[in-house]
């Protein structure tokens, strides 16, 4: 007997008389005898539930838990208490997606919630039920402006995470769409490029804000100049930096897109996160993935409901305009549950604290004289730095002290050679900053 | 049993063409269409100006259950888009000969000939 | 409390919190530092609530949600098996959970050995060469799949090789993946049995066929007998076959993919291999391929040397199709099943999830007309009432079920049948919440034909009841900001 099958020799022998057969095996008589699996796979055999944790807790000692300064995409904010033990409840956990809303109105209701914050920060009109990540979802951000427009290539601001860029550049390639750079100027997307590659060939304008290098990018007559070429424009921002900074609506987005990690996640060795997906209502029906409204039952009670189903593969199979079936609804949970904690001045102070001590590091770094700012443009939490010190040096300095940080972001390719990432959450206290600095001033 | 008005043209595709005056038609769906659909909740229709031509998509409708794209049954420059429409797609299930999409010039009158007639499009959806 | 009918942003108070944050240090600093134009001006619609309002709230909405753990879950091509306990332990571990996805290799090398090892393990249980964990979901598989197949065949310089054969039964994924991947599709009528017919698939056999994408058992629960024909078919015309891993947990133990002839195929880590479906997601959808197509595996892969792991980027891989290595901390649940299962015990799943669904299938087929007859495998799809009579349907008969405390059959689908209902009942439930599920389908079979109203009725007893769908497609009533307008206009 083992603990998941409760089936006893009693239920199997009288299941079996039922069907008029002797053993389970003849159920499948139908397979061809040369495809059968005879004998035990090559796994390892059975562990009780004490050897299994004994297991993971020798895979743990393998594993090096440190005090992060690092961000590019994933960050160390905080996760109140609530959100774990909210996000445990079997009927969340457990529960499929939502088809039958009579007993899914829990699922129904957050994701309503999700959507209306997920509106509220972004400004715009209406947030899809969340996409697997930030990169997919500004890949099929991409789809969207292709088929809105009925355009066929996209320009690429040079200031987006590499990250984001591999992903759009395989979904691109593959959908036969094309694509372009928009040449960057000391660290952000250069407008006068912009206007030279626009033309009417191009279905939208992907920028990302705050960019790879943290940098809090300006977007002063972006809009007016796509808008005018009958392109979309689609800012890529990290959603927790929206609680201060300019929305996207205020920027003149049509969509809006990233990764909802950095609200109430764990890093969690990049999974699983969240994307996050709006737009405006005329584009609704272009737009990907699950989306939930609001309706009333027959008794007229207040109840949700997936709408626009009409849409979805599942009904438009090969006429639909993403392939994308599930959505990352616990994790929507836990962006609804951190945002209900937070409110919007909790989010504010989020923000103030991590700018505060992201600041507070830079201001150090720069005085050492060992590193310097190439770039000299506003940023919030993270925020990039030339150095002559081998990366090397500064991350074994670093984890010796089990610190990982000063990520340099040639991680993505040699154009970004002699570059270093540092970013700083609410979570990092004044000592182990102090730390940090201190153990880089002592580098050469 | 779906209704199918006499004297107007029919596509296997179930739209409807009226002929108004020698080179200019109206463009809907038919009673079994709507039906076959359910409660319409939009409709997706082009822009005046646009032209349309015979057995390419030009539109969609679509219901909770179900979306289907509308297929033009002839080719020709779009006159008018009836606007009742996009606030009250609905219309098309109470009275789908009277509500229609599109009013229509034809480029080439003898695309009617490839349409079915009523007697024909009551045989085709029996 | 299943009356319970509050929004989050209907309990805010002004100035309530539900946070604690650090003190300011560092208070020569300032958000407000930065220039005004780069700032936000619109007002944030966001709740201010207490800690212990979010925790009621959210308890008191989750009691109107059904899951694995309140009862029967029999949502077929699902796979609603129990999600064991020690997973989310195990999950929860800081040494895991707390890992950047930048950080060095050496150290996170206790988490690069469960992603190598379960694609391991994943690659003997399907009979392929290698897996990659990275696609986040059973469609995310299905895409990456489909990539390998077409870069494959450009890799060969055989660019006119741009269709996807899908059988009619096919879930809807597999061609709108196919179109995704820029491909088309070409579908293809399933025969009287429910399975592939050889004649339209060699009709439709040519040198523009990139491959077929294949669900075994299919989407009728029934294993496809001809399949080592179909796969030498597909191959000798220069295709190559895609398993869709959706109904793998029949075969677990009993048949490999690989085995069967497939050369690409995706796994649902969140139906075979037990990780929670969460209310929709996040799942995981590994992808695996026989050895000639392991080059085109996407971006970023851990690899093994001796005794270390590293991460390989490969110039001739697919591309990058995730931020870094998926839905990782789902796999290492998916992980912990598999060591918890081993070989003794994964070898019965399949097993006792068809006894399970035979069972079944045998005790209902007079109540419920089975289309078509004989063993089926992890599901059984019937198609509607055998009694026609009083004009019910098979929503009416869902709704009834969840009346009685039992979760849906996914139902019209496949779409071969007008009145399908799919069973699946998975490994882990028991003889006796099966016998109850059988009474009671045949306790609504007798009701639809002496009670038919209290079908049409149903469900009474749940928090809500039938929902205006038509009204929430129209008044696009999408968010807090959408409600409030609504509310304001009618007045």
């Amino acid at each position: 007997m083992f603990k998941y099958f409760p089936h006893t020799k009693a239920d199997i022998d009288s299941m079996l008389k039922s069907l008029n057969i002797s053993s389970i095996d003849e159920i499948f008589h139908d397979v061809p005898k040369s495809v059968v699996f005879n004998g035990d796979y090559d796994v390892p055999s059975f562990m009780s539930e004490s050897e299994l944790r004994n297991h993971f807790a020798s895979l743990s000692k393998k594993n090096q838990e440190l005090t992060l300064f690092s961000g590019l995409g994933i960050y160390d904010h905080y996760q109140p208490a609530v959100i774990n033990a909210l996000t445990q409840r079997q009927e969340f956990m457990t529960s499929y997606t939502p088809y039958q809303p009579e007993i899914s109105q829990g699922t129904l209701q957050y994701i309503f919630e999700y959507q209306s914050m997920i509106q509220t920060l972004t400004g715009l009109e209406v947030s899809n039920a969340s996409m697997y990540d930030g990169a997919t979802s500004t890949a099929e951000a991409c789809f969207m402006a292709c088929a809105v427009t009925k355009r066929n290539k996209v320009l690429l601001s040079s200031t987006l995470n590499p990250n984001i860029v591999n992903v759009i550049k395989t979904y691109l390639k593959f959908k036969n769409l094309e694509f372009d750079f928009v040449n960057e100027v000391s660290g952000s997307i250069d407008l006068d490029d912009l206007k030279k590659k626009l033309n009417k060939d191009i279905a939208g304008v992907i920028v990302q804000k705050p960019n790879v290098y943290g940098i809090i990018e300006d977007y002063d007559g972006f809009s007016e100049l796509i808008k005018e070429n009958k392109s979309l424009f689609i800012i890529n921002s990290d959603i927790s930096t929206l609680g201060v900074l300019k929305s996207p609506k205020e920027d003149g987005a049509d969509i809006a897109c990233g990764d909802c990690q950095s609200l109430g996640m764990p890093v969690a060795f990049g999974g699983p996160t969240l994307g996050y997906l709006a737009t405006e209502k005329k584009y609704v029906r272009k737009m990907p993935g699950r989306i939930c409204g609001y309706t009333h039952d027959l008794e007229g009670k207040r109840a949700f409901v997936l709408t626009l189903q009409a849409r979805e593969q599942h009904i438009r199979r090969s006429k639909a305009n993403s392939n994308i079936c599930s959505n990352q609804s616990l994790m929507a949970l836990y962006v609804t549950i951190y945002l209900s904690l937070m409110g919007k001045e909790g989010l504010k102070e989020v923000n103030n604290l991590s700018y505060q001590g992201a600041h507070y590091l830079y201001d150090s770094l720069v005085k050492t004289g060992k590193f310097t700012d190439p770039f000299k443009k506003p940023f919030l939490k993270e925020f990039t730095l030339e150095t002559t010190i081998p990366k090397e040096s500064i991350q074994t300095a670093l984890l010796e002290n089990g610190i990982f940080g000063g990520i340099g972001l040639d991680v993505f390719g040699e154009q970004y050679n002699g570059l270093i990432n540092f970013t700083v959450t609410e979570k990092r206290t004044k000592d182990e900053i102090d730390n940090l600095i201190s153990i880089l001033g002592g580098l050469s | 049993m779906s209704k199918v008005v006499e004297g107007l043209y029919y596509s296997k595709s179930h739209e409807w063409v009226k002929v108004l005056e020698e080179d200019m038609v109206l463009i809907g769906i038919t009673d079994f269409a709507q039906s076959e659909l359910g409660d319409v909740v939009f409709v997706d229709l082009p822009d005046v100006g646009d032209t349309i031509s015979q057995e390419d998509e030009f539109g969609a409708v679509e219901s909770v259950k179900a979306a289907s794209d509308l297929v033009a049954p002839v080719s020709g420059e779009i006159l008018e888009v009836n606007e009742d429409l996009i606030g009250e797609p609905e219309l098309l299930n109470k009275e789908p000969y009277d509500n229609w999409l599109l009013k229509v010039k034809l480029e080439n009158a003898d695309e009617l000939g490839n349409l079915l007639s009523s007697e024909e499009y009551k045989e085709f959806i029996k | 409390m299943i009356n319970y009918n509050k929004m989050i942003f209907e309990l805010s108070n002004k100035g309530r919190v539900g946070y604690s944050l650090p003190k300011e240090i560092f208070s020569d600093y300032n958000i407000e530092q930065l220039e005004d134009s780069l700032l936000r001006k619109e007002e944030l619609l966001l709740p201010e609530v207490s800690e212990l309002d979010v925790l009621r709230h959210f308890t008191n909405i989750s009691n109107k949600n059904f899951g694995v753990e309140n009862g029967f879950y029999p949502l077929g091509s699902c796979t609603m098996k129990y999600n064991p306990k020690i997973n989310e332990e195990m999950a929860s571990n800081g040494a895991f959970k707390n890992l950047h996805p930048l950080q060095p290799s050496r150290t996170v090398q206790g988490a690069f050995e469960v992603y190598y090892n379960l694609q391991k393990y994943l690659s003997e249980i399907s009979g392929l060469e290698e897996f990659s964990l990275n696609p986040y979901a059973g469609a995310h598989g299905e895409l990456v799949g489909l990539m390998v197949i077409k870069s494959y065949h450009q890799e060969r310089g055989d660019f006119k090789r741009n269709k996807i054969i899908i059988p009619d039964s096919a879930h809807g994924t597999n061609p709108a993946s196919t179109v995704v991947c820029g491909m088309e599709v070409v579908e293809i009528a399933s025969n009287k049995r429910g399975r592939v017919d050889l004649e339209s698939l060699k009709s439709v056999l040519n040198d523009e066929v990139a491959g077929m994408m294949l669900t075994n058992p299919n989407t009728l629960g029934i294993f496809e007998n001809d399949i080592v024909e179909i796969t030498k078919l597909v191959h000798d015309a220069g295709g190559l076959m895609y398993y869709d891993g959706a109904n793998l947990n029949a075969l677990l133990g009993k048949v490999r993919p690989g085995d069967m002839g497939f050369d690409v195929m995706h796994i649902n880590l969140h139906k075979t291999f037990s990780t929670p479906h969460g209310g929709g997601g996040p799942g995981s959808g590994p992808v695996g391929v026989t050895k000639m197509l392991t080059k085109y595996l996407p971006n970023p892969r851990i690899k093994k040397l001796d005794d270390y792991f590293y991460v390989e980027n490969s110039g001739q891989a697919l591309g990058q199709i995730s931020s870094y290595f998926g839905n990782y901390l789902v796999a290492l649940r998916a992980y912990a099943y598999i060591r918890t299962l081993g070989k003794e015990n994964l070898s019965m799943v399949g097993r006792y999830a068809t006894l399970n669904a035979n069972y079944i299938s045998n005790a209902l087929k007079t109540a419920y007309e089975l289309p078509i007859s004989g063993y089926c495998m992890h599901e059984v799809v019937f198609n509607g009432l055998t009694n026609k009579d009083n004009d019910i349907k098979t929503l009416d008969i869902a709704k009834r079920l969840l009346d009685y405390g039992m979760h849906a059959p996914t139902i019209y689908f496949p779409l071969l049948f007008p009145q399908s209902i799919m069973i699946e009942p998975t490994e882990t439930e028991s003889k006796e919440t099966i016998d109850e599920f059988i009474n009671i389908m045949h306790k609504i079979a007798i009701e639809a034909k002496e009670e038919p109203e209290k079908l049409k009725q149903a469900p009474t007893k749940t928090p809500i009841r039938r929902t205006d769908e038509v009204f929430a497609a129209k008044m696009m009533i999408f968010s807090y900001k959408d409600y409030i307008e609504y509310i304001n206009n009618r007045g």
